[in-house]
């Protein structure tokens, strides 16, 4: 099973998340991470899906998702040709004798510490989602207390655009 | 001119060609109403006992015309009740406009009296829904409806509309002409070249068509292409009355209890021509036939359904009379003797068969003279509704049916209770007679629009198979679960003679051919619905049966 991530150009109208995303749900097709936001046209929106398949799944999910009236434009995401960020949002204690070691991973993972408290620290890391899993990892013997990752966003290098926003 | 949001609804639908409308009122949609009050000479108006019947009578109006069915109901219960009747239009892509009221905008999420939200609730039922805020997207958005309902692989859409919207004004200017669907999408010349070269390399060609003949009016084009090829033809239930049942090219519908001939050719096939058909598990079981080798060539105007039940070696997505057309053309003229004799052989294997299964114990009649009678009363403008179970199975393997459109059942969904409102909506639309064959099961679930029959003086005749049980559920028991019958034999002691009576309609019991007959002989004299309750033995099966987890070797053709 591959992990595919594709691009879906939406009219930005009420009730698409849940066309979208029901389709999914109703079909049995699992998603790994859905984000959802503006485009540089007000009249759409832009929504990012990654799920785990096989040629065939993601076939069916493509022409399902074409049959939706709100839905403008679908493209699978080649991974080589395309960038693929997730930003975390990670919540871990500040004591003194950890204070250097997570100093250290947020300075070797490009991190940056967002919020500095005497008993919480806040990182925001981007990056791709092994990154940030490593990053996570990293982590976990100082006791994370909360964390959120946004899921992922891709376009593609170059000059090729998910096209039809006009 | 400003004129409220209901005669927008009004001046909408009617300029979007619809001629009649069915519904039930409510709270919700008075203003609606009021407006079709006054509307009344311009579009017909037939309210039913339930919502539920109101949109199998839109759905029957648009099966049996191919033009957009319309039904109206109120907010909460009113619109829950449509929620059957709009996933059987959506299952056996019926196109269909419903229109709910619901509670002012400012109500809505307060869980105010009779509010639901019916757009989430029928998602994934639709091929679109609407919830219109904004009176001034009103007409658009209604005609968006219409436009989706009918383009490409026909469906359902719902369109909401809150009880403020319906009373604000605003200006309307109707337009001259109803919306056109969506362009299609034809086929691409190589892969229709590469499909003639596989029928034209083809021993032994098969084509499995459906609803899609029907709805993109392929039936010629279909006909011709199986003569030129010489392939003989089997259908799904959908795709019944595409072709007259006596074509001698088509062996009938395949499947779980489709015909002999039509399954085992399908599974002797060495190129299967799929025309305007999705593969549903009901018309193949559980196998592909590729898992023997044969070739598929699927042809369908919905891109979704290539690929997805079974895999095909050429899809093709594109409009069916034109792709049927453009085939046509390119393939050679050709016979096949060998294949043409073994057909001849299934079909005389199957004749025999159909014999041996026939019951004809004292005092019922075996469904096959229940249905040859009734017919021989009929002609070919009458319409044939049915409800599910046994009774829908013979009729789909027995009735002589003639022209399109002329058969009207629940496929998909399979949906008890479909048949009668369904006849009383083809009946509305074209002012010709039907006859709907149903069980006593099927019958009860939405026997109360035998009222509406009434009140519209509908022209059904309404033949019962009644052998007191849900045999269709028996006859797995009998076959898969060692003959325990749990809660499958009724026990009721209906009168339907009585019962039609009561309900201003006429009616009478047929326990042999003779009173069949005579029965048959008043209903079709009869001017408004006839009910006749016809006695069946409860053991009589439907054969051949293909188990779910079967293939074409399990077919079951004799129960002992």
């Amino acid at each position: 099973m591959d992990q595919y991530v594709i691009g879906v150009i939406v009219a930005n109208v009420s009730g698409v998340l849940s066309r979208v995303s029901g389709m999914f749900t109703r079909r049995g097709f699992n998603i790994d991470s859905l984000t959802v936001g503006e485009t540089e046209s007000s009249g759409f929106s832009r929504i990012t899906i990654a799920f785990h398949g096989d040629d065939d799944i993601k076939e069916r999910i493509l022409q399902q998702l074409q049959k939706l009236h709100d839905v403008r434009e679908v493209e699978v995401l080649d991974s080589k040709d395309t960038v693929i960020r997730e930003l975390l949002l990670i919540k871990v204690r500040n004591r003194t004798e950890i204070r250097q070691d997570i100093m250290t991973a947020v300075e070797i993972f490009r991190s940056k510490i967002v919020d500095y408290s005497p008993t919480a620290l806040v990182c925001e890391l981007t990056g791709e989602t092994s990154k940030i899993d490593a990053f996570i990892e990293l982590l976990k013997p100082f006791g994370i207390m909360e964390m959120c990752r946004t899921g992922i966003v891709a376009i593609e290098r170059g000059e090729n655009c998910l096209k039809t926003v006009k | 001119m400003k004129i409220s949001g209901a005669k927008i609804v009004v001046e909408t639908l009617i300029e979007q060609g619809c001629d009649t409308v069915f519904g039930y009122p409510g709270g919700q949609v008075i203003d609606l109403f009021d407006e079709l009050y006054s509307a009344r000479d311009r579009i017909k108006q037939i309210i039913t006992a339930h919502e539920q019947g109101a949109a199998h009578a839109a759905d029957g109006y648009a099966r049996a015309t191919g033009k957009v069915g319309v039904v109206i109901a109120t907010s909460g219960p009113g619109a829950t009740n449509l929620v059957t009747g709009i996933a059987t239009a959506y299952l056996d892509s019926v196109p269909m406009v419903a229109v709910t009221g619901n509670v002012s905008c400012s109500m809505i999420g307060s869980d105010s009296f009779q509010e639901v939200d019916i757009v989430g609730i029928t998602m994934p039922i639709t091929k679109h829904n609407f919830i219109v805020k904004d009176i001034g997207e009103l007409a658009d958005t209604l005609r968006t409806a219409f436009k989706i309902a009918k383009s490409g692989r026909p469906g359902p859409v719902l369109v909401d509309i809150p009880k403020d919207v319906q009373t604000a004004l605003y200006e309307f200017e109707a337009n001259a002409q109803p919306v056109i669907p969506y362009p299609l999408s034809f086929a691409p010349e190589e892969k229709l070249k590469k499909a003639a070269d596989m029928i034209n390399s083809a021993e032994r060609p098969y084509i499995y068509f459906g609803g899609g003949i029907i709805s993109g009016k392929a039936s010629a084009q279909l006909l011709a292409l199986a003569d030129k090829t010489d392939a003989p033809m089997g259908s799904s239930l959908m795709g019944l009355s595409a072709v007259p049942s006596d074509h001698p090219k088509f062996l009938g519908m395949q499947g779980m209890h489709g015909h002999y001939a039509s399954t085992m050719a399908g599974a002797e096939a060495d190129l299967i021509i799929a025309l305007g058909v999705r593969f549903s598990n009901r018309a193949t079981g559980s196998s592909s036939p590729r898992d023997k080798g044969a070739r598929i060539i699927h042809i369908d105007i919905d891109g979704a359904e290539l690929h997805k039940n079974i895999a095909a070696d050429l899809a093709i997505k594109g409009d069916i009379t034109d792709a049927a057309e453009r085939l046509i053309s390119m393939v050679e003229e050709k016979k096949h003797p060998q294949w043409a004799e073994r057909i001849a052989e299934l079909r005389a294997e199957e004749a025999l068969r159909t014999e041996e299964n026939r019951r004809n114990a004292a005092d019922t009649i075996d469904p096959y003279d229940i249905i040859d009678i009734v017919s021989s009363f009929a002609d070919e403008n009458t319409i044939i509704t049915t409800d599910v179970g046994q009774h829908q199975m013979w009729t789909a393997q027995r009735y002589p049916l003639k022209r399109p459109r002329s058969f009207i059942t629940s496929g998909g969904l399979g949906t008890m209770g479909y048949g009668l409102g369904a006849a009383i909506g083809a009946c509305a639309a074209t002012g010709r007679r039907a006859v709907l064959f149903t069980g006593d099961g099927s019958f009860g679930m939405n026997l109360n629009e035998l009222a509406t029959a009434v009140s519209q003086n509908t022209p059904v005749v309404i033949v019962i198979m009644n052998n007191g049980v849900l045999g269709m559920v028996r006859q797995w028991q009998t076959l898969f679960f060692d003959r325990r019958y749990s809660n499958t034999t009724l026990g009721r002691s209906t009168d339907f003679t009585k019962l039609a009576v009561a309900f201003g309609a006429k009616g009478g019991r047929a326990e042999n051919t003779d009173q069949l007959k005579k029965l048959a002989a008043e209903a079709f004299a009869c001017e408004g619905p006839f009910v006749i309750d016809c006695a069946v033995d409860c053991d009589r099966a439907v054969l051949p049966m293909l188990p779910p987890w079967g293939s074409a070797e399990d077919l079951i053709t004799k129960i002992d």
